[in-house]
């Protein structure tokens, strides 16, 4: 169960992230695509926070907004005490080390004109002073840390297999000693066979190096191996957020018991007996949601308060917070 | 995990780590042409710089007595033609020495060219660069590009050569001045295609996950440029330097066949080519000479592109 004593390393309340649409002759500005639309959550130091939900509902968006690859459109965030919600990328750069993010395609996240020496050498290169020798040691540590053969570091990217490529990608980040990774479904492109590994070499990496993970993955037995506690998103929004067994234990939220539903079940006789939650129709397009809550068009237990109002985010029992209309107190729902 | 890395590292001595440019060199000798054309661009440098030196007649020299004589091999042919082993490729209607003036044409032709290519891809590349990167300066540089683009290039260097060229040739001597101007026309006008070029490959590079983890690391812009975006936008920046290599001998050819480049009494390919263009029936030798020069040129830097943007791709080096 989660230690109440540790502090939050990284804080993120009511961010936003909207990008703007422009169309028509003069390029004006008509909309914009509420990619993430108002989250809250904190991420323990030394815990793994992860972050699901289907595809398109704004899970990377919001991995990068969290490291400011993006300039947000409205809210704060803090990681290490540290505020950067509103940082120019220029006063950025020196707590850029602290935070890093592990990507999803590791074919495109490496650079093909580099070798493996000057990939992970990068940041080294940017943010430290060491003299080339000490780079070089550095960098054969860091490949011997991830599993990689140290007498490959003048090799180029394309001469790796996927699994390897992604301990490339892995290496880099952890170059800087950071204390906050984000892994931006960093399994997601990979063989089967390679995804436990590469998520095994991610958990000694943690305990050897005190590392913090924001994990965002689509995979919910992936995220069940890894996570501490686990956070769902829909449309842009968090809808609920619980320590890991509470959540596949007893899912609150209707989109995540449907989701839950969903994980393919190993044993043929359970996966008769229970019940599949299928749910109807597409979800709707982020520039254009649901005036209330998110979900109120394809939710099974939809109530008509769900199209009125939108459902608070909020703590209802020690630890889980959820954003449903079946669960704030009865007082509001009743009527 | 490191368990199973330590024995591989123990086994083998660590190979010899050869350099890069070990590498890129290997790689460039597998392609034939490259290497042909390397060599024939070695060749045909030597013949201009240190040709003069050795073939010690005066290009401009003129001596009518021995006006029209054709080059040595023609006897093959008819016993009777007028040959010299004292011009060995003739002479032309004034008697100036074929062999001599295609040295000191080249001299000037190879000049403008590498430095109004160099100069146009540099323009090019800094123009496309900075339009792909920063979407701000995107709208404002392309259409200054499509205006450069829309201008009658032909007439606009006509006019700065009649405006520049006597205030270039009071500073930096005939010359000189004729130089830099007719360098400084081509490059400015020629740099359009590989900017466009680049900005395309710019535009789709920069969405690339690669450039987003180094500003995750906190790469600043100009190295994101350098070190991420350059290397990979190489091949079509070669292509179109190889290009515009040919380009520039062309055009310098043609602003000296309308009197606007270099002095009459100064020999380029191009002006040797387009004095001979009148008797190119009696004496085609005058034509062929020149206009092998330039194409076989164009030819052998096309190649070495090729060969170079292979031998730089790490792909194709197979490392």
């Amino acid at each position: 169960m989660l230690d109440q004593t540790r502090k939050p390393l990284v804080r993120v309340r009511d961010l936003k992230m909207h990008f703007p649409i422009h169309a028509g002759l003069l390029r004006r500005r008509v909309g914009e695509v509420k990619a993430v639309d108002g989250i809250s959550f904190d991420v323990m130091e030394g815990e793994t926070l992860g972050l699901v939900g289907e595809s398109g509902c704004g899970k990377s968006t919001c991995g990068r907004a969290v490291l400011r690859l993006y300039d947000i459109t409205s809210g704060e965030i803090s990681i290490d005490g540290r505020e950067i919600g509103a940082l120019s990328q220029g006063k950025l750069r020196p707590i850029r080390p602290t935070m890093q993010m592990v990507f999803q395609d590791p074919q495109a996240s490496l650079n093909p004109r580099m070798t493996v020496e000057a990939i992970i050498r990068e940041p080294l290169d940017e943010h430290t002073k060491l003299s080339a020798a000490e780079k070089r040691d550095k960098v054969a540590e860091l490949m011997d840390a991830v599993g990689l053969n140290r007498n490959f570091a003048k090799r180029y990217p394309h001469a790796f297999s996927g699994g390897q490529r992604q301990r490339i990608g892995i290496a880099r980040a952890l170059a800087l000693n950071p204390k906050f990774i984000v892994c931006d479904e960093p399994i997601a492109a990979l063989d089967v066979s390679i995804q436990a590994q590469v998520v095994n070499l991610l958990e000694d990496l943690q305990e050897q190096f005190g590392l913090t993970y924001l994990f965002i993955s689509h995979d919910l037995s992936m995220v069940r191996h890894i996570a501490t506690r686990v956070a769902v998103m829909y449309l842009g929004k968090i809808v609920e957020l619980a320590p890991r067994e509470a959540l596949y234990r007893d899912p609150l939220h209707p989109y995540t018991k449907a989701l839950l539903s969903a994980v393919p079940e190993p044993d043929p006789a359970l996966a008769r007996s229970t019940e599949r939650v299928i749910l109807k129709g597409d979800v709707p397009s982020p520039s254009n949601p649901p005036k209330a809550c998110n979900f109120c068009t394809r939710c099974p237990a939809v109530m008509d308060i769900c199209k009125q109002i939108d459902p608070e985010y909020q703590e209802v029992q020690p630890g889980r917070f959820v954003a449903c209309h079946l669960h704030t107190d009865p007082t509001t729902t009743a009527g | 995990m490191s368990d199973l890395t330590q024995p591989v590292i123990a086994t083998p001595a660590p190979a010899k780590i050869r350099s890069q440019w070990w590498d890129v060199w290997a790689q460039f000798r597998t392609h034939k042409g490259a290497v042909f054309g390397l060599g024939f661009l070695i060749f045909i440098t030597l013949f201009v710089t240190i040709g003069p030196w050795l073939w010690t007649v005066e290009p401009g020299k003129l001596d009518i007595r021995n006006k029209d004589v054709r080059p040595i091999y023609q006897v093959l042919f008819d016993s009777n033609a007028k040959v010299s082993w004292n011009h060995p490729m003739g002479t032309d209607n004034l008697g100036r020495d074929i062999m001599a003036n295609i040295m000191q044409g080249g001299r000037i032709s190879l000049a403008v060219g590498w430095t109004a290519m160099i100069l146009a891809v540099f323009i090019g590349t800094l123009i496309g660069v900075l339009a792909g990167y920063f979407r701000k300066a995107d709208g404002l540089l392309m259409r200054f590009t499509d205006l450069v683009l829309a201008l009658p290039l032909l007439p606009l260097l006509l006019v700065m050569m009649l405006l520049f060229r006597d205030p270039l040739r009071a500073s930096f001597g005939p010359e000189n001045g004729i130089f830099i101007l007719i360098v400084v026309g081509i490059g400015i006008t020629s740099w359009m295609q590989t900017a466009r070029i680049v900005r395309g490959d710019v535009m789709a590079l920069k969405e690339r996950e690669f450039v987003l983890a180094a500003r995750s690391i906190g790469t600043p812009s100009r190295r994101i440029i350098t070190r991420h975006l350059l290397p990979n936008v190489l091949s079509p920046i070669m292509v179109s330097a190889t290009l515009g290599l040919a380009t520039a001998i062309i055009t310098e050819s043609a602003l000296s066949f309308l009197g606007l480049g270099f002095p009459s009494d100064f020999p380029t390919w191009g002006k040797i080519l387009f004095d001979s263009v009148d008797r190119m029936t009696a004496f085609p030798e005058r034509v062929i000479w020149p206009g092998l020069a330039i194409s076989l040129t164009v030819l052998a830097v096309n190649y070495i592109g090729d060969g170079l943007r292979d031998a730089l791709d790490p792909k194709i080096r197979g490392l």
